[in-house]
């Protein structure tokens, strides 16, 4: 019998179709990959799995049984339980209290702790997945990967409610962190298919192939296809989740234009700040240039100082050869330069602002006549914006915390582009968060831009991206440039060149 | 420092007298603390004290009337103040008026029900209990001391022990948590406000102790007072950090600091002001580890 099953789920919301009649299969016992783009359902789905979005139309059925999950309480009580994305455990409490949080049992009697049981209640479920945290650790002190693993033992709290084994959902569980932990939760993942059945959400692909045994595909709010993961070709999934056959130049190379410069664009010299001493840099008209480097190489850093966002000790940057100084983040947008922010939803956009809004934000001038908005400017200025990036929205001035991440991301690219003035884009990860589809998005509107003359630079993702990319790449370490690898068509450097020059 | 200043400030009785002026304070404080802890703001303890005030000084040995339940009457006084307390929660959680605006009504509420009580006349107490709080000592202290020891005590207690007290804790920490694991938030809400309003209820008897007549104003500045000691002792206004210790910390160094500045001469006068200034100060400086990436304050 199926641990779980889905059954022609219908959810609708205003204007969108979420789930347009997804069936979905778990079986006992089997860890469950479910990939699909932003936007497929993937996240809708697994809402009304825990009970947090009730569907308009079809089943869910729990071991056959047809049940109605109304909240993560009554998805706990059949034995459903998630680890949610965006990390859900109370920062100032202790690791025990979070684990137990909602079903304290035994370890609050009548209103009144008792730490000692509650210690060991939660000890019970870090033992079952061989964690050593101290359970009385406050968890804001714990690093993500510790939290993740007391998010795991969080939810395997279910079996204590349920005679039967539990279906555990990860959602996204990967993106924060570093490969050595994923292999770490891999390990935890593995172990779990023992005494329980794992449905693995990742927008990774080779991740989903790694530890799943099987892979669900969701597009368009329906499951596309499934296949085993042995033998599964990489390319023929991602057309599933595509839905056309997609072109092969992810990075759309051929649409990049060679790069003639007499002049650099941006031309920095002896630049120091906080966390990076003496970077030159130059960037000409339509050229990318990557900068790579580990975490901690100042990269971030050099990138905000850009921008007038962090603040510099020395050096002199000059833009078109006339020199020019940046103590704010206005000083930079008044002389043509845009950023977007590696943290979209907390830098790159206001949530709750339309998105006309959030594309004027940086140009007001743009969509104002005088000191007043001029609501017709404004809505030719955007809907032209909206038509020339392909941003899917429904309207205007829908919120843009409604929008999927690859269109937010579009919005907030064309903010800088509604001036008409930006002479150099600071892209700071500009593909965080987006699945494939998006990203490819993104990629050929910075061939677009570039061969328009923008200069850019970019903090790539991944070494692959920057690679794929960059017509030039800088590798910095410890805050100093220590490689600079030319980077044209059809001469691309391997990772590995890169990466014995940035350790 | 201002023991270098002021023989005085140095003297076994002036830290008597510290402990004992902080203790309508320290009770007012300890209940204020959980709602701070919560991310919430409470501004309704003077109007809830000046209406606990008119309660028990009607209610026990009085100018007014033949009233003489004695403890009973504190008890009902105590009891009135969770009354607020609930209030105001249930204007929370239920019509979702921020929580500012409620308890900002609440106190004016409060205040005006003591008005009414007051009816132009001032109640004198003539309740024995009731006087010797503020007069009796025990072991050097006022009883008022030892019933602010109690409250801390109490509070400290519920604050560590409790679900009420960690859930005040956890709200303030990540409210939308507790929610998808399944907590019903609300009538903690209700319950942390309520518990608040009781000391708050117990502050205006206390004060009726110290003057001996129930007074309308009785709870005047507590409010704000209570904020700034909760807030130097190191509870983030945003919720999720500090507790019923560091507040009595807090408390005592207001008390020191207002209590300092009178001894080396600066006038009463200047009190106001100064804590104004101390509390600013101290929000600022609790906020500067979050200012940096331009991250804009509301």
């Amino acid at each position: 019998m199926n641990a779980l099953e889905v059954r022609g789920l219908v959810k609708h919301y205003p204007g969108v179709k979420a789930l347009d009649g997804v069936d979905l299969v778990v079986r006992p016992h089997e860890v469950l990959g479910l990939a699909g783009e932003n936007g497929a359902g993937k996240s809708t789905l697994l809402k009304a799995l825990v009970g947090l979005v009730a569907p308009d139309k079809g089943q869910i059925l729990v071991r056959g049984e047809p049940v109605k999950l109304r909240n993560v309480v009554d998805a706990a009580d059949h034995g459903i339980g998630m680890v949610f994305q965006e990390q859900s455990l109370v920062p100032n409490l202790t690791a025990a209290e979070n684990i137990v949080l909602g079903s304290e049992g035994a370890a609050v009697r009548r209103g009144v702790y008792r730490w000692d049981t509650m210690r060991r209640l939660a000890q019970e479920q870090l033992d079952k997945i061989g964690s050593n945290i101290d359970p009385l650790a406050r968890t804001d002190t714990l690093t993500f990967a510790e939290r993740q693993m007391v998010e795991i033992a969080k939810v395997l709290r279910i079996e204590e409610r349920s005679q039967h084994p539990p279906v555990i959902i990860l959602d996204e569980p990967t993106s924060v962190l570093e490969s050595k932990e994923i292999e770490t939760l891999f390990a935890q993942i593995r172990r779990l298919r023992e005494f329980a059945s794992v449905v693995f959400v990742s927008h990774r692909l080779d991740e989903v192939l790694d530890v799943c045994d099987r892979v669900t595909v969701l597009r368009g709010g329906r499951s596309v296809g499934e296949v085993a993961t042995a033998g599964a070709v990489p390319r023929e999934l991602h057309r599933m989740m595509i839905g056309s056959t997609g072109s092969d130049d992810h990075y759309h190379g051929n649409a990049a234009t060679p790069v003639v410069s007499e002049q650099p664009r941006l031309s920095v010299r002896g630049l120091s700040g906080r966390s990076f001493q003496d970077v030159d840099l130059d960037v000409a008209a339509g050229e990318i240039l990557a900068i790579v480097g580990v975490h901690g190489s100042g990269r971030e850093d050099v990138c905000r100082a850009l921008f007038g966002a962090e603040p510099t000790t020395a050096g002199e940057i000059r833009m078109d050869g006339a020199k020019i100084e940046l103590p704010s983040t206005r000083a930079a947008c008044a002389a043509g330069i845009g950023y977007v922010p590696a943290e979209r939803k907390v830098e790159g956009m206001v949530g709750s602002m339309s998105v006309a809004e959030n594309m004027t934000l940086a140009k007001q001038k743009a969509r104002c006549t005088g000191p007043f908005v001029a609501p017709r400017k404004q809505a030719t200025l955007v809907d032209r914006w909206i038509r020339r990036l392909s941003i899917r929205t429904p309207r205007r001035d829908t919120a843009i915390g409604r929008l999927s991440g690859g269109n937010q991301q579009k919005v907030v690219l064309a903010r800088w582009l509604v001036g008409g003035d930006v002479r150099l884009l600071l892209l700071d990860h500009p593909t965080r968060g987006l699945d494939i589809g998006a990203r490819s998005e993104v990629y050929r509107l910075m061939r677009e831009l570039a061969s328009s003359g923008v200069a850019t630079v970019l903090l790539a993702d991944s070494l692959e991206e920057a690679i794929g990319m960059a017509d030039r790449i800088l590798v910095m370490s410890d805050g100093r440039v220590t490689a600079e690898v030319a980077c044209p068509n059809g001469g691309k450097p391997s990772p590995l060149d890169l990466v014995k020059e940035m350790v | 420092m201002f023991a270098a200043l002021s023989p005085q400030f140095r003297s076994v009785d002036n830290v008597r007298s510290i402990v004992d002026a902080a203790a309508v304070l320290a009770v007012v404080t300890c209940g204020i603390t959980f709602v701070l802890m919560m991310g919430s703001i409470d501004l309704s303890a003077a109007g809830v004290m000046g209406a606990s005030a008119l309660t028990v000084s009607l209610l026990v040995a009085n100018n007014r009337n033949d009233n003489d339940f004695g403890f009973l009457g504190i008890v009902v006084a105590v009891l009135l103040g969770c009354a607020f307390g609930s209030l105001s929660g249930f204007a929370l959680v239920l019509l979702k008026v921020p929580s500012f605006m409620a308890t900002l009504g609440v106190s004016a509420i409060g205040l005006g029900v003591a008005t009414l009580m007051f009816a132009g006349v001032q109640p004198n107490i003539s309740d024995t209990m009731l006087e010797s709080w503020a007069i009796e000592r025990f072991l050097g202290f006022s009883y008022l001391a030892w019933i602010a020891a109690a409250c801390i005590l109490v509070g400290w207690l519920i604050q560590r022990y409790t679900r009420l007290g960690r859930y005040a804790f956890a709200i303030g920490g990540a409210e939308e948590v507790l929610t998808l694991s399944g907590v019903k938030v609300r009538p903690y809400k209700v319950a942390v406000f309520t518990f608040a309003g009781a000391f708050y209820g117990l502050g205006g008897v206390m004060v009726t102790s110290q003057l001996g007549a129930g007074l309308v104003q009785a709870g005047n500045g507590y409010d704000f007072s209570a904020i700034t000691a909760a807030v130097v002792g190191g509870t983030l206004l945003t919720g999720g950090r500090g507790g019923v210790l560091h507040s009595a910390v807090g408390v005592l160094l207001v008390m020191v600091l207002t209590n300092g500045l009178v001894q080396v001469g600066v006038s009463p006068y200047w009190q106001g002001g100064v804590e104004g200034v101390i509390v600013v100060a101290a929000v600022a400086a609790a906020v500067i580890p979050q200012r940096r990436r331009n991250q804009v304050v509301k």
